[in-house]
């Protein structure tokens, strides 16, 4: 174990936790936006930079780290609202805000750090999407990697190959799922799904007609896990009521069984 | 001939200086890319077959070399003969014949096509005393300009891979990690991290498989040091990186080429096939047992691929972005596994460093920046080229000793060093001695040695809205505050440029610039600000004249600089009435011409031409002014 102080508080966590982990068993709210738990950090966003200080250093010398990924040491002192802390994430909000400024997380998250409108130049062509990556790396995680980021700087963006529905897509929703703006447009229904300009067909489920996860889906996770696609085809609902039957006539069989 | 012991080793040295004290005469025709794009190869093949054609080959041991750069790229095509020693400049096919009639066979120069010095226009005879030349100190160029990097035997004879033997025979990695730890060199990328240590700490570091990798990705405008190491003597990255491999323990190892240095490619693939076919690379080097091998891997033309982190992502496959290095790639580098990764011209220093010691060469350079460093000299500068100097020489030494001063006499402005990153000295530093301390103190920085000479006619706010266009185009845009805050920074940047200033952006400039340099993820991002934080430093009432006049002192900014003819100067050569691309100018031979402000575009062609200097800027909000 590793203990740290986190804004004067004294926190306790695994040598193998991030910052964020100490700030947040700390109680401390420190804003994330590419951040997910399960997935590697990545550390694209900035808003967690926190100012921190290690045994052996300068008693007044503090290094700004973000704390998604930073490793925790014995000893460690945190700072996650010194002054440059929040000058660093007030500039980077304010940065979203002229690439988002219709963007309603991006503006409760401004306005929260006393940012109504942009001091810099708003974006001609306003988008939802802050390139935090969180889609394209749900779905590497997911062993698909049909989305990525094409080009670089101020022109880049999150796209399937050459633009054109992606072969590999399963239509999980994944990245529509964990997208912290929801800038990523689905249809679903019962029969089809709709996702990066491909059309999907539903499993349905056979008791109640219920779509319940793309053909593509369920045989991808019947490759990767062997559990069979048509395991994937049924509701929870229903998995209960089968469940709660196969139960029932054993008990019913074990009751007779001890009556005989 | 593969070297399996010492004395094979000695052996094939001993042979490859046979085989050239054969060559009583040699001809070495410079064939870096710099000279080949003036023509050099057709010099080489010109001298070939004048030579061939003499039967000078046969009767004298005439021989012609095309080696890698030698640095003078401004003088190109360059010729040495040996062993007089003399040095051609301008070298055309044409004037091959007079060459080997008069100097080969006659013994005697041609006076018109040795280098003139341009500070007193004295022809100089002698390469070592052509002022570019005499006053460096090579080190990692050691090689380069005197061997064909295409023939190994050619590097054999001037000492190639005698680090390596000394390493390998005499040495244990304890002990070769010592002698680098003596020689206090630094990386040469433009961080400066001590290399002895960084080797220590991946060798310390737990893993089955280690890396050792080349970054020859050299991407800063205006830089071109790795390119001409690697093209010019590739054997002495070999030689280093093996001598990397054995101290670190590791068995594979990339060097990482961008992909528009097609010739390095090229020379280093030579060099790779027959290292291995010589045993000096791959299994069993020199038959000590000791495993090593390196492949080449080609960038795709992304600049942040030359930062650490991004570069081993793209050798992995993935994209090429950074990422977060809290925990050092000598612990976690490639696929995870402890990895030493240094630049070419770190590389290039290390075999020189084994067989002359590490004492030779902390010798030279500063207190805390050891041994030589290579700069590529350019921008408004007499002679524009590669050289090597000991660290710590001054910047007024280089400009003025080595690079002859500014181009056309013009008065100095600044020096731009270490490329995006880096900043812009401006004339009262010139005496500072250039190492890594001093430069990051001035508010600039090593870099990858790239040095832009500016002269007056440079606006400050224009230069570094140039390197924020380059570093915009080039930010991989992975974090927020180097993606849109380099985007908004350009922009406040043309707006000030264009007359669209406004009270308050200097302010926006600088607080900008600080939560990039706090809040970035990489060093690119960290120090992307450099450029403006250097120019505000020492030129900021340039900015405040872009400001608060409308006005570019420098006379530089389209949008804000009038052109117009001195009636008292003008001598009506009509030289600017031809070079004006809009007909804007009027005015007949032997009368004063005008410059009518309509049509003028304030391209500057006419002021470039002038040749009395009677052509004057001024700030066009004075037109306005007028109108009104």
């Amino acid at each position: 174990m590793a203990t740290l102080s986190v804004d004067g508080r004294r926190v306790e966590v695994a040598d193998d936790a991030t910052i964020l982990d100490a700030v947040r068993a700390a109680g401390v709210e420190l804003p994330t936006l590419c951040h997910f738990d399960g997935l590697e950090p990545w550390g694209g966003c900035r808003l967690c930079v926190v100012d921190m200080w290690q045994q052996g250093w300068d008693e007044d010398w503090f290094k700004m780290v973000t704390a998604c990924n930073h490793p925790v040491a014995d000893g460690m002192r945190v700072l996650t609202h010194s002054e440059r802390v929040l000058e660093t994430r007030a500039v980077v909000l304010d940065l979203l805000l002229a690439r988002c400024p219709h963007t309603p997380l991006i503006r409760r998250l401004a306005a929260e750090h006393g940012i109504d409108e942009t001091s810099f130049v708003p974006n001609e062509e306003p988008t939802d999407c802050i390139l935090c990556g969180l889609c394209t790396r749900v779905c590497d995680h997911i062993g698909v990697s049909a989305i990525s980021s094409v080009g670089r700087g101020w022109g880049r963006e999150i796209a399937p190959p050459f633009d054109e529905p992606p072969p590999d897509c399963i239509g999980c929703l994944a990245c529509a799922e964990v997208c912290p703006t929801d800038c990523i447009p689905y249809e679903t229904s019962n029969v089809t799904r709709t996702i990066w300009g491909r059309t999907f067909e539903m499993l349905r489920d056979p008791v109640t007609g219920e779509g319940m996860i793309t053909r593509a889906q369920a045989e991808h996770f019947a490759t990767s896990s062997g559990v069979p696609a048509s395991y994937f085809e049924r509701s929870d609902a229903v998995k209960r009521r089968q469940l709660a039957g196969a139960f029932a006539a054993l008990q019913a069989a074990t009751v007779e069984e001890g009556g005989s | 001939m593969r070297i399996e012991s010492r004395a094979d080793f000695a052996a094939a040295q001993t042979a490859a200086r046979e085989r050239n004290a054969a060559r009583r005469q040699q001809v070495l025709v410079c064939c870096g890319t710099g000279c080949l794009a003036s023509g050099s190869k057709k010099v080489a093949e010109a001298f070939s077959a004048e030579i061939a054609a003499r039967g000078l080959d046969a009767e004298v041991g005439t021989f012609v070399k095309t080696t890698g750069c030698h640095g003078f790229c401004e003088r190109g095509p360059l010729v040495v003969l040996q062993p007089l020693g003399i040095l051609y400049t301008r070298v055309k096919p044409g004037q091959v014949p007079r060459i080997v009639e008069e100097t080969l066979i006659g013994g005697e120069v041609v006076p018109h096509m040795l280098y003139k010095n341009p500070v007193n226009g004295e022809r100089v005879e002698q390469y070592g005393d052509v002022p570019f030349y005499a006053h460096q100190v090579r080190v990692a160029m050691r090689n380069i300009g005197r061997i064909d990097p295409t023939d190994i035997s050619d590097a054999l004879a001037e000492g190639a891979y005698e680090g390596l033997a000394r390493a390998l025979f005499d040495l244990t990695p304890e002990q070769v990690l010592e002698e680098v730890a003596v020689s206090g060199q630094r990386g040469r990328g433009g961080a400066g991290f001590n290399t002895a240590r960084k080797w220590r700490s991946c060798r310390d570091a737990e893993g089955e498989r280690r890396f050792v990798l080349c970054n020859g990705d050299e991407g800063d405008p205006g830089a071109f040091k790795d390119r001409s190491i690697m093209e010019g003597d590739p054997h002495s990255v070999l030689e280093g990186m093996v001598i990397g491999a054995y101290a670190v323990g590791a068995h594979e190892g990339t060097i990482y080429v961008r992909d528009e240095y097609p010739l390095a490619v090229v020379n280093l693939s030579i060099a790779i096939d027959q290292a291995r076919q010589h045993g000096l690379l791959g299994v069993n080097i020199m038959g000590t047992g000791f495993d090593f091998d390196v492949s080449i891997s080609r960038g795709g033309g992304a600049f942040v691929c030359g930062e650490s982190s991004a570069l081993m992502r793209s050798l992995e496959g993935k994209t090429g972005e950074p990422r977060a290095k809290y925990v050092h790639s000598t612990a976690k580098g490639l696929f995870d596994a402890p990895t030493v990764l240094n630049n070419v011209e770190t590389w290039a220093g290390i075999g020189a460093i084994l067989a002359h010691g590490g004492a030779w060469f902390a010798a030279m350079g500063t207190d805390r920046s050891k041994g030589t460093k290579a700069f590529s000299l350019v921008g408004k500068v007499k002679n524009t080229g590669l050289v090597e100097l000991p660290m710590g020489t001054t910047l007024r030494h280089i400009i003025y000793d080595i690079g002859g001063g500014v181009a056309g006499d013009r008065p100095f402005k600044a020096v731009q060093t270490g490329g995006p990153s880096g900043g812009c000295i401006p004339e009262q530093l010139l005496d500072l001695p250039v190492d890594f301390e001093k430069l990051t103190e001035a508010g600039s920085m090593m870099g990858s040695g790239g040095m832009i000479v500016m002269d007056d006619r440079t606006c400050m706010v224009d230069v570094a809205r140039y390197f924020l266009a380059f570093l915009t185009e080039e930010s991989c845009g992975k974090c927020v505050p180097c993606r849109e805050g380099l985007t908004q920074m350009l922009q406040i940047f043309d707006d000030l440029c264009q007359g669209r200033g406004r009270p308050g952006d200097l302010e926006r400039i600088e607080r900008l610039a600080r939560a990039m340099q706090l809040g970035s993820l990489c060093e690119l991002g960290k120090s992307a600000p450099n450029p403006v934080l250097s120019t505000l430093r020492y030129f900021r009432s340039e900015y405040e004249a872009h400001i608060n006049d409308r006005a570019c002192p420098a006379g530089i900014c389209r949008e804000l600089t009038a052109y117009e003819i001195s009636p008292d100067v003008c001598d009506g050569c009509h030289v600017c009435f031809t070079s004006c691309p809009v007909d804007a100018i009027t005015g007949t031979v032997k009368e004063l011409h005008t410059i009518h402000h309509d049509a003028c575009i304030s391209c500057g062609a006419c002021f470039d031409v002038c040749p009395t200097g009677a052509i004057r800027t001024f700030p066009k909000v004075e037109l306005e002014k007028e109108a009104v």
